[in-house]
C-alpha cells in the first residue's frame, strides 16, 4: 500500500512522475471541494448536454430553487454529524413548521414564520435532551420523535390545526419568488445568509469548534471541563430550527403544505453532507463541502428529470451516483493513518 | 540426585508491541510439585509471559517446552489442550452471559467444575446468575474454578488475590498445597510479597523484560526480593532538573483532601498540596490510585470526607466543576485527552471554552496563548494538522499544553511518562518544575520510581486504597518506595 505517501507534508513526495491515481489522490486529498465543485461543473455540463436549454438563467435558478431547503437541511445534518450525531426527524420537523406557519398564516408572515421556528426549536431541543441527557442513540430518539411529530400533525391536521393550509403571500415569495428579473430566488438569499452564519458558526466560534471535539472524543471534551451535554443539545436546537426554515421556504415555493411536504429530502439531507466530506461518525467535515453536496445532488435531479426514462430507472440511476459519490470521495480520503 | 525434569520451561522468550519491548529474553523453569512465584514491578513484562505460555500472544523468539516436549501455541485452547490453564487478571467470563452460558463456550466438566466452587466455599452459587451482576472475587474465583476443572498440569495465576478476602485467598492457597502433593505445578503472579513467602517455593524476578533472580523463598526475606526487583539502583538518584526547593519556601496550602473515601477502592485518604510543590504520589497497580484521581478531577463524587481548595470545601459534581476551582487533569490514558482527528492548535485551545461566554466567538488572545503553549513546550508542529499523526510524546505534550492555555492552580498528573522516550520525558519533568516553581501545585502518580526524586518535594505510598507511607522525596530510595508499596515497613 502506497497509502503513506499523502500523510507527508507536501513538497515531500519526490518520486518523479506518480500515477495519475496518485495524483488524483493527492489533488483529492488537498483539495477535496476544489474536486467537488469539478463534478459539479461536470454535471451542470452533462444536463447542458442532454437538454441544451438547461443552461440558461432558467434552468440555473429551477436547480438553485431546489437546492436551497437542501442545502438548509443537510446543514442541519452536518452540524449533528459533526457531533457524531444525525437527525431523522428532520423533514418531519419541517413539515410541521411548514403546518403551523400555513394555519397562522393569517396572524401575518411574521407570526407565522416565528411560530413555525417555534415549532423547530422545540422539537430539536426535545431531541437533543433525549441524547445528551437520556443518553438514546441519536436514531432513536430522531425516529421516534418523527413518528410522534407525524402522529401530532395527522390528528391535528383535523382538530387545532384545522383552517388555512395555505402560506402566506410573504412566504410564498420568499419561498419561490425571484427578483433582478426573475433571475435569482430569494429562498437562494436566505440560504446564502444562513450558509454564512454556519460557516462562521463552525469555523470561527468556540461552539463550533466544540462540535468537532465532541464527534472526535467525547471524553478528552468532557475531561476539559467543558458540559458536552449543553453541546449536543445546542446543536439539535440549532438542527430543529434550520428544519423549520428549510420546511417554510418549501411551504412557500409549494403554497400549500401537506404532510408528505418535505419527506423526498431525509435521505439526500443525509447524503449532501457526507457527499461534502463529513464523516457520519463526527469530527472531520465542514460546511463548504455539503453546499456542494446539496449542489451536486440538485443538478442530478434535473438529469435525470430530463432523461425522461421514468420514475423507477430515475431513482435506481440516483441512488446509484450517489452511492458511488460517496465511496470514491470517502475511500480517496480515507486518511492513511 | 538429579532435579525432576521441569514440567514448564520457557527458554529465551521476547516479546515485542511494535517498538515497546515488553520482554528481552525471559528463562523460566517450573519443576513438578512446584508453586513458583513471578515477581516484578510494574511494566517488568510478567503479564506478557503469562499471555505468551496461555497461548493468547504468540512469542517473538525463544521456546516453550511442556514436560521436556517443544510445543508452539496458536491458540488460547492449544495451550490448555497441552495442560496449562490460566486465570487472567481480568476475568475471561462474558458480562452478558450467565455463570451456566459461559461455561458452555468451551470444553467444561461440570461435574468437576461444582467441585471447585464447593473448595471455595461456593457450593450453593446459582449458575443462572448474569456474570454482570456478580462481585469481582467471586467472578475469579469461578474463573479459577473453571480452570482446574479441566484438570491441568500447570496452573497460571496473574494477581488471582488482589480481589480475594483473606479467607478466600486461603482456600487458593489450600488448593495450591494439593496441588503440589499431586505433583502438578502452579505459578503464582502477586505484588503481596507475604503470600510469596508463604505460598510459593520458588520465585522468578523479571526486570526490564528480563530475568534477573531465581530464588528459594526459604533462603532469603522479602527484602531480598524487593532488592531483586530494582536491581542494585537503590542509591537516590542525583538530581539535574534543579534540587527541589527548601519546604519552607512553598506557599500556603492549595489543594487539601480530608479523609476522602470512596466505598473500599480509597478509605481515609488526607493529604495536602502547597502553592509550589510537586507531591508525588506511588502505588503499585490497583492500589486505589486511579479512583483516587477520578475524585480529585470530578469524574466521581466522593462518599466520605471532602475537597478544599483554597481552604473553601468544593463538591465536584463533574470536571466541569473541578475545572472552575483550578483543578485540572492529565489523565493516565492518552487517547482519552487528545481530539485525534483536530489540529494541535484546536487541542491545545480546547479548556478556552470551558465558560459558556466565550462559545459565540474565539478569544482575541487564542493565537498567542497557543503560540506560547507550543514554544514552552518546544511541540513539534510538522504534523500539526492532525494530532494523531504526531508521536506519543508529542500527543503527550499537547495533553499537558493545553493546561497552560486553559490556565490552572492545581494539575493532577497520571503517569504523564509512561511509553514516552527519554528526551520527551526530561522535558516534561523540566516543565512541571517550572510550573512549581512559577507557583503551581502539582499532584503526579508515577510508576517510574526513579523519577520521583527528580521531580517531587515530597512523595506519598499508596496501598490497599490508603496512604501508608510519607516519604521527603529526596531521601527517598526506590527501596523504600517500592517497599512501602507492598504494604510494608520501610526500615529507618
Amino acid at each position: 500500500m502506497n497509502r503513506s505517501t499523502l500523510s507527508a507534508p507536501p513538497g515531500a513526495r519526490s518520486r518523479p512522475s506518480p500515477g495519475w491515481r496518485a495524483r488524483l489522490r493527492a489533488a483529492v486529498v488537498e483539495h477535496p471541494n476544489g474536486v467537488l465543485a469539478g463534478v459539479l461543473v461536470l454535471l451542470v455540463l452533462l444536463t447542458g448536454a442532454i437538454q441544451p436549454s438547461y443552461l440558461s438563467v432558467n434552468g440555473m435558478r429551477n436547480t438553485l430553487l431546489q437546492a436551497a431547503p437542501l442545502g438548509i437541511l443537510a446543514g442541519a445534518q452536518t452540524i449533528l454529524m459533526l457531533t457524531g450525531g444525525i437527525d431523522l426527524s428532520i423533514t418531519m420537523i419541517a413539515t410541521a413548521a411548514a403546518y403551523v406557519a400555513a394555519n397562522q398564516s393569517p396572524e401575518g408572515a411574521a407570526v407565522a414564520i416565528l411560530l413555525g421556528m417555534g415549532v423547530g426549536l422545540v422539537a430539536g431541543t426535545a431531541n437533543g435532551i433525549g441524547v445528551a441527557v437520556f443518553r438514546v442513540n441519536p436514531l432513536i430518539m430522531t425516529l421516534a420523535m418523527s413518528g410522534i411529530l407525524l402522529g401530532l400533525f395527522t390528528s391535528w391536521a383535523q382538530t387545532v390545526l384545522q383552517g388555512s393550509t395555505t402560506v402566506a403571500p410573504f412566504i410564498k415569495l420568499v419561498g419561490g419568488g425571484s427578483f433582478l428579473d426573475n433571475r435569482i430566488p430569494y429562498s437562494v438569499v436566505v440560504w446564502g445568509l444562513l450558509s454564512l452564519v454556519l460557516l462562521w458558526l463552525l469555523r470561527r466560534t468556540g461552539w463550533g469548534r466544540l462540535l468537532y471535539g465532541v464527534g472526535d472524543n467525547e471524553v478528552a471534551v468532557y475531561l476539559a471541563g467543558i458540559p458536552v451535554w449543553l453541546v449536543r443539545i445546542t446543536a439539535y436546537t440549532v438542527a430543529g430550527i434550520l428544519g423549520a426554515i428549510a420546511g417554510i421556504l418549501l411551504a412557500g415555493r409549494t403554497g400549500a403544505v401537506d404532510l408528505q411536504l418535505a419527506g423526498a429530502f431525509l435521505l439526500p439531507s443525509i447524503a449532501a453532507a457526507v457527499i461534502g466530506g463529513t464523516s457520519i461518525f463526527g469530527g472531520v467535515g465542514g460546511y463548504a463541502g455539503t453546499i456542494l453536496g446539496a449542489l451536486i445532488l440538485s443538478v442530478l435531479n434535473s438529469m435525470l428529470t430530463f432523461l425522461n426514462v421514468g420514475q423507477a430507472i430515475q431513482q435506481m440511476v440516483y441512488g446509484a451516483i450517489v452511492l458511488a459519490l460517496a465511496w470514491g470521495y470517502a475511500s480517496l480520503t480515507r486518511d492513511p493513518g | 540426585m538429579s532435579p525432576p525434569l521441569p514440567l514448564l520451561t520457557a527458554q529465551g522468550i521476547a516479546k515485542s508491541y511494535g517498538p515497546v519491548v515488553a520482554l528481552r529474553s525471559v528463562d523460566f523453569a517450573v519443576a513438578p510439585g512446584e508453586v513458583h512465584a513471578l515477581l516484578g514491578a510494574n511494566g517488568a513484562g510478567k503479564s506478557t509471559l503469562v499471555k505468551i505460555l496461555a497461548g493468547v500472544h504468540p512469542a517473538d523468539a525463544g521456546q516453550v517446552f511442556v514436560a521436556g516436549r517443544p510445543v508452539q501455541f496458536a491458540t488460547p485452547r492449544a495451550a490448555i489442550q497441552a495442560g496449562i490453564a490460566t486465570v487472567f487478571q481480568d476475568p475471561a467470563l462474558i458480562p452478558d452471559l450467565t455463570v451456566d452460558e459461559n461455561l458452555r463456550l468451551g470444553p467444561v466438566d461440570r461435574q468437576r467444575f461444582r467441585e471447585g466452587l464447593d473448595r471455595f466455599g461456593l457450593a450453593h452459587l446459582d449458575l443462572d446468575t448474569r456474570v454482570r451482576d456478580l462481585p469481582l472475587d467471586l467472578l475469579r474465583l469461578v474463573d479459577l474454578a473453571r480452570a482446574i476443572s479441566r484438570e491441568p498440569r500447570i496452573l497460571l495465576l496473574d494477581e488471582i488475590t488482589a480481589a480475594l478476602t483473606a479467607d478466600q485467598a486461603e482456600r487458593v492457597f489450600e488448593l495450591l498445597q494439593d496441588w503440589r502433593q499431586q505433583g502438578r505445578a502452579a505459578v503464582l503472579i502477586t505484588h503481596r510479597l507475604a503470600e510469596v513467602m508463604r505460598a510459593c517455593d520458588r520465585a522468578t524476578v523479571l526486570r526490564d523484560g528480563q530475568d534477573v533472580a531465581v530464588l528459594d523463598t526459604q533462603a532469603v526475606d522479602e527484602h531480598r526480593l524487593i532488592e531483586a526487583m530494582l536491581g542494585q539502583a537503590t542509591q537516590p538518584v542525583s538530581s539535574d532538573l534543579g534540587s527541589s526547593r527548601a519546604r519552607s519556601t512553598l506557599g500556603p496550602a492549595v489543594l487539601q483532601v480530608e479523609d476522602l473515601g470512596w466505598n473500599q477502592g480509597v478509605q481515609g485518604v488526607s493529604f495536602q498540596v502547597r502553592e509550589g510543590e510537586i507531591l508525588g504520589l506511588v502505588a503499585l497497580e490497583g492500589q486505589g490510585q486511579d479512583r483516587l484521581f477520578q475524585l480529585l478531577a470530578g469524574q466521581r463524587s466522593p462518599t466520605a470526607g471532602q475537597i478544599r481548595i483554597d481552604g473553601r470545601p468544593r463538591r465536584f459534581r463533574s470536571p466541569y466543576d473541578a475545572v472552575r476551582a483550578g483543578v485540572v487533569l492529565v489523565p493516565g490514558d492518552r487517547q482519552l485527552a487528545v481530539l485525534p482527528s483536530q489540529s494541535v492548535h484546536h487541542n491545545l485551545a480546547l479548556p478556552l471554552f470551558h465558560r459558556l461566554r466565550r462559545w459565540m466567538g474565539i478569544p482575541p488572545d487564542e493565537g498567542r496563548r497557543v503560540a506560547e503553549a507550543i514554544r514552552r513546550l518546544a511541540i513539534d508542529i510538522r504534523a500539526g494538522s492532525q494530532v494523531r499523526r504526531l508521536s506519543g510524546g508529542n500527543q503527550q505534550k499537547v495533553v499537558i499544553g493545553r493546561w497552560l492555555v486553559g490556565g490552572f492552580r492545581v494539575l493532577l498528573c497520571f503517569d504523564p511518562t509512561r511509553g514516552i522516550d527519554i528526551q520527551t520525558k526530561r522535558e516534561i519533568y523540566r516543565l512541571l518544575r517550572e510550573l512549581a516553581g512559577a507557583g503551581a501545585s502539582i499532584l503526579l502518580y508515577t510508576s517510574e520510581l526513579a523519577e520521583i526524586p527528580l521531580v517531587c518535594d515530597r512523595v506519598l505510598v499508596m496501598h490497599a486504597g490508603r496512604i501508608v507511607d510519607e516519604q521527603e522525596a529526596a531521601t527517598a530510595t526506590e527501596a523504600s518506595l517500592l517497599t512501602a508499596a507492598h504494604g510494608l515497613e520501610v526500615a529507618p
